[in-house]
């Protein structure tokens, strides 16, 4: 039996009636048609679903959409203002961050809720950050040098 | 897959009565191991019981006295950033930044990994170590039980029909004590541990023998296991290298794992002995006053190819 659910996807309100065993991936991607959020492996392996809930990212098919009750979920659709990128998928699409494209969604919400926690990360704690996230086509270099590069913009901006 | 129900308890007493009335459930927080066996077809609940709302399940508590008090909800991310938990259990926190990815960590619970009763866990060898007990609530009350008599093989934990994790309680880390957590396994994330070991070594104050030690091992028994003939040739003995080392193939005794497909068990035989030299090496180094970065631990902790 569906059960109301209400939550705040990428700063606006939904309520809608959800299955208790959907995801919140599913949830976003039949329901919402919410698509950039992308499902690789539903079980929690691969990092392709990951978004923000909270300003923590989670991957979204090992979350019972149920439970995102009253939280604050950012997709990867929710990243930009306006016409403008947001500083991780500007540096993805300038340093090459993208090949295949698949893995990239949630890669840049991995490398949003890292920026978000620690501002000015090493390559390292870059690398450890993404660990939850496969690629198989960049071989992760050009990923790592994007979120350090966006880094350094978004210190830029701030200051 | 079959289709399950969904409850939520807002208390500990409300999740217990809905158990005690209605058979069934499957008890879901982070849901991180729930939602796999489901879609495995290996877990088919008639509801699933969210227990994420109760309040105060998710604090950590902390006393030089009392030691520390987990709820059951508390984070996989949270152990591995808490201050308190990195300088006083570190062994505790290095096991959290081995566990999964940060996505995961910040979903897993502490309570269901031990619920999960993995011998392959990464928090059970060292919540063993620090001699963790699991607080338990049920339809008649509250119990206190050790940790190595909660978890009774692969999956299978002491709660009786009804009965909820509601905390860990760890004693006061003594002074002068060191922890290294180091989980064997094919990638640094991501992975499950093909061997994990955890040891803690507590000095005398005068002397600088073994005052006492615990040593936790993981994937190579139905549970995770301590090795206590090895912790009783340490204690009370100094700690050279050599020694170290003849605990170390002592504690290889203790290991009886099993071929699987994380690896096979003369390989896990094999690992067993220098990852124990290991885990005894930089924790008597941490007791004897050595000052170890918790970015290095981190690095020590994982012990992976790639």
């Amino acid at each position: 039996m569906p059960h109301p659910l209400s939550l705040t996807i990428n700063g606006e309100p939904y309520t809608l009636l959800v299955e208790p065993y959907c995801s919140l991936l599913d949830m976003l991607r039949d329901q919402l048609q919410l698509t950039g959020t992308k499902k690789g492996c539903d079980e929690g392996d691969c990092g392709a679903c990951t978004v923000l809930m909270n300003g923590k990212t989670v991957t979204s098919c090992m979350v019972l959409a149920l439970d995102a009750r009253d939280q604050e979920i950012i997709t990867v659709e929710g990243l930009r203002q306006g016409n403008t990128l947001h500083p991780v998928q500007a540096a993805f699409v300038q340093y090459g961050g993208v090949q295949c494209g698949f893995c990239t969604p949630g890669l840049i919400m991995s490398g949003v809720g890292l920026l978000l926690e620690n501002p000015q990360p090493t390559e390292e704690e870059v690398r450890f950050a993404i660990g939850g996230n496969l690629c198989r086509c960049t071989g992760y270099s050009k990923v790592v040098q994007a979120i350090l590069k966006a880094a350094e913009t978004m210190q830029a901006q701030a200051s | 897959m079959n289709r399950f129900a969904y409850r939520e308890a807002q208390t500990v007493q409300e999740a217990v009565e809905m158990m005690r009335q209605e058979e069934g459930a499957r008890i879901v927080a982070g849901a991180t191991d729930v939602l796999i066996r489901w879609r495995q077809g290996g877990w088919k609940p008639r509801y699933v019981l969210n227990i994420k709302r109760i309040a105060g399940l998710d604090e950590v508590g902390y006393s030089p006295h009392s030691g520390l008090s987990l709820g059951t909800l508390v984070t996989i991310r949270t152990l591995e950033r808490h201050p308190l938990i990195q300088e006083h259990y570190p062994a505790l926190a290095q096991a959290a930044t081995a566990f999964a990815g940060v996505q995961i960590r910040n979903l897993a619970t502490v309570g269901g990994n031990v619920c999960n009763a993995s011998p392959a866990g990464d928090t059970l060898p060292a919540l063993l170590a620090y001699g963790a007990e699991c607080r338990i609530a049920g339809p008649e009350g509250e119990r206190l039980v050790p940790l190595e008599q909660f978890c009774l093989g692969p999956g299978h934990t002491a709660l009786q029909p009804a009965e909820l994790l509601v905390a860990l309680r760890l004693p006061p880390p003594p002074p002068r004590a060191g922890a290294l957590y180091i989980k064997h396994s094919p990638r640094s994330t991501m992975d499950i541990a093909t061997v994990s070991v955890a040891s803690v070594v507590t000095l005398a104050e005068q002397s600088g023998v073994c005052q006492e030690v615990r040593i936790a091992l993981g994937a190579v028994a139905p549970t995770v296991v301590r090795a206590t003939a090895a912790e009783t040739f340490l204690r009370g003995q100094s700690v050279d290298a050599e020694r170290l080392q003849q605990a170390a193939h002592t504690a290889a005794q203790t290991a009886h794992p099993i071929d699987d497909i994380r690896g096979t068990a003369a390989h896990r035989r094999a690992v067993v002995a220098p990852l124990v030299q290991r885990t005894l090496h930089y924790a008597v180094q941490m007791a004897q006053g050595t000052r170890l970065p918790f970015q290095m631990q981190r690095g020590l902790a994982v012990e992976a190819i790639f």
